[in-house]
């Protein structure tokens, strides 16, 4: 069954095409990709899909539910969680604050009771507390960090900050845009077997886009590959590689003759 | 040097106060405001309930600028508004005092969310030109609703009574004043320790990514600009009765840059930066007139001279911690603390 899925989404800004009926879906407990060239539409696609976007037509569906109408804070609580390609965490926090904040939309602690910690409030952000440190610090293996400003922490760890603060969510639906990109070798392959593991253990449908075919072709069981706005193939990976059109996206040309033929500049070289 | 400080359970590593060193500073800090007036005099503890008033206000426009990003230039109208309430009220009704002190903070709040509305649309710099309209409604207001506020002759303010005894001096004042606002430090301190507290951080620090959260914005910017005009209101108020006296010139649009400067030069974004920084700003003042003084027999006219450089060196200090501490007081004070957990060994 699909638990996300995109309908004939449309977006433009002014006159640039983003989006051109894109339909796209990801199987529930599944974990799946979108990729592409670059400026071929994914981040808009994601970002319709939180909500900053409003596209101009088709609609977004989570959990056989019309999300379409809602902003992004609704979304979120619906349990639709994301991760951001350039880290979007509050640098002005620790490691737990951030990931605390994760815990927001199930929490419900109110002005009052906040201000004198009494009660509601303080018995809520110890539970809030325990859990996050139960299924969250010691998963994603930060416990070491967990009271150090985030600005402080080098790039892979601020990843893994990230997705420790969308787990805090316990999202249905997990969006990671570009999970590994700019990472060394060691920290994809740990990005790669956290999201497995998240899949396995907190029985979440990943979505993501990525630039690394070979995490992609490892850990997805699913890839729609965009260019120029437009779904131009999906399948299982091996498929979509092997796909004509997937190639001439990427490489521009059908074989590497002509391309070498190309540049050469000889004649008759389409 | 401190080594560690093992904790047994979350409850215990999530407490305000985390070490027994903190908790011991924290006593003798109330141990000495208890004190304070029995060795003070009348000066003193003049300008102890001047700067409780100050910390207050600035505590409340931390928690609008410092921690949720929102620029305002409108403390001082929000104060206006608590303050002219407490001054209606006790003309008119004369509820006892703290029914009026509450009274003025929720009229201040209400002004507050409705001069936050334009947060839900711009930022930064825009909004704070947003919050001086406020500033300039709220005087206008003032002058021209005679009816309410008398215009220009301004209101006077019977002191507040507590079981028949009038507060009227700065000795008694002082214990009214001071609980009040070690109360409502304290509130503020634990608002950051909680959900709500920590969506406000967001807002400032990525609201895309707090909006991705699940967090609410417009609910989360308002009920910031209501807590900063409650306590606003609240120090308004605490003003009005302190000075016996207000007029639409009590709360310019300088007391809310005074306000802003002294989260600055304190530390925007931490509990004790409002509360440094009100120190600080209240007391420069009062420090470069005494070094005038200390000055006037060796010069002659020093007053005339002197007056002058008194507002630019307090200017030259204020650019000064821009420059050279752009995290305020605070900071220092973190650094001095960390050097003593640290020593005798360095880093």
């Amino acid at each position: 069954m699909q638990h996300l899925e995109v309908r004939e989404l449309s977006l433009a800004f002014g006159g640039v095409q983003a989006l051109r009926k894109v339909s796209i879906d990801a199987a529930r407990g599944g974990i799946t990709a979108v990729i592409g060239p670059n400026g071929a539409g994914k981040t808009s696609l994601f970002n319709a899909i939180s909500g900053f976007y409003r596209p101009q037509a088709g609609s977004v569906w989570l959990d056989g539910e019309d999300i379409s109408a809602l902003k992004p804070p609704r979304r979120a609580a619906l349990g639709l969680a994301r991760t951001f390609q350039n880290i979007a965490l509050f640098r002005g926090m620790t490691v737990l604050d951030n990931i605390k904040l994760g815990a927001h939309v199930r929490t419900r602690t109110g002005l009052l009771s906040a201000l004198w910690y009494l009660g509601p409030a303080r018995n809520e952000e110890i539970r809030i507390r325990e859990e996050i440190e139960r299924r969250v610090i010691d998963f994603l293996e930060i416990d070491h960090i967990r009271r150090q400003p985030v600005a402080s922490l080098p790039y892979g760890l601020q990843k893994r900050v990230e997705l420790a603060r969308a787990l805090a969510m316990q999202p249905k639906v997990l969006m990671l845009d570009e999970p590994v990109a700019g990472m060394n070798r060691e920290e994809k392959e740990d990005m790669a077997r956290f999201i497995l593991d998240v899949r396995e253990q907190w029985d979440v449908t990943v979505l993501m886009v990525e630039h690394d075919m070979g995490m992609v072709m490892d850990i997805c069981d699913h890839v729609h590959v965009l260019n120029f706005g437009e779904v131009i193939a999906a399948g299982k990976p091996a498929e979509v590689q092997a796909d004509p059109e997937v190639i001439r996206a990427y490489l521009g040309a059908g074989d590497a003759e002509t391309l070498r033929r190309r540049i050469r500049g000889e004649a008759g070289a389409a | 040097m401190r080594i560690g400080s093992p904790k047994q359970s979350y409850a215990a590593d999530e407490a305000l106060f985390r070490t027994p060193t903190q908790w011991t500073w924290f006593g003798i800090l109330l141990v000495s405001l208890a004190l304070y007036p029995f060795m003070a005099d009348q000066y003193w503890l003049y300008l102890a309930c001047l700067i409780s008033i100050n910390i207050i206000s600035a505590t409340g426009l931390n928690i609008l600028t410092g921690y949720t990003g929102q620029v305002s230039l409108g403390q001082a109208a929000f104060m206006g508004v608590g303050a002219y309430t407490v001054a209606w009220l006790d003309t008119h009704t004369g509820a006892p005092f703290f029914v009026n002190l509450l009274a003025g903070a929720g009229m201040a709040t209400v002004a507050g969310v409705i001069f936050g509305l334009p947060s839900l649309r711009v930022k930064g710099l825009y909004l704070a030109i947003a919050t001086i309209a406020a500033s300039f409604i709220l005087q206008f207001v003032f002058i021209n609703w005679e009816s309410v506020t008398r215009g220009m002759r301004g209101m006077n303010i019977d002191p507040p009574q507590v079981m028949g005894t009038a507060l009227a001096d700065p000795d008694q004042f002082y214990w009214l004043v001071v609980p009040i606002m070690v109360v409502m430090v304290l509130g503020a301190a634990n608002l950051f320790r909680t959900r709500i507290g920590r969506a406000f951080i967001a807002i400032r620090d990525r609201d895309i990514s707090a909006s991705v959260l699940g967090i609410h914005l417009p609910t989360y910017k308002l009920m910031s600009f209501a807590i900063a005009s409650f306590y606003a209101g609240m120090a308004g108020g605490l003003w009005a009765y302190f000075f016996g006296a207000i007029n639409p010139e009590s709360f310019p649009l300088l007391m809310s840059i005074f306000l802003l400067a002294a989260i600055i030069v304190g530390g925007m974004g931490t509990i004790l930066g409002g509360i440094l920084g009100a120190i600080f700003m209240t007391l420069t003042p009062e420090a470069l007139r005494y070094g005038v003084d200390l000055l006037s027999p060796f010069i002659e006219d020093a007053s005339v001279i002197l007056s002058p450089v008194r507002t630019m060196v307090f200017g030259l200090l204020i650019v000064g911690f821009l420059l050279f501490e752009p995290h305020g007081l605070a900071e220092i004070w973190r650094r001095v603390r960390r050097f003593f957990h640290l020593w005798p060994f360095r880093n």
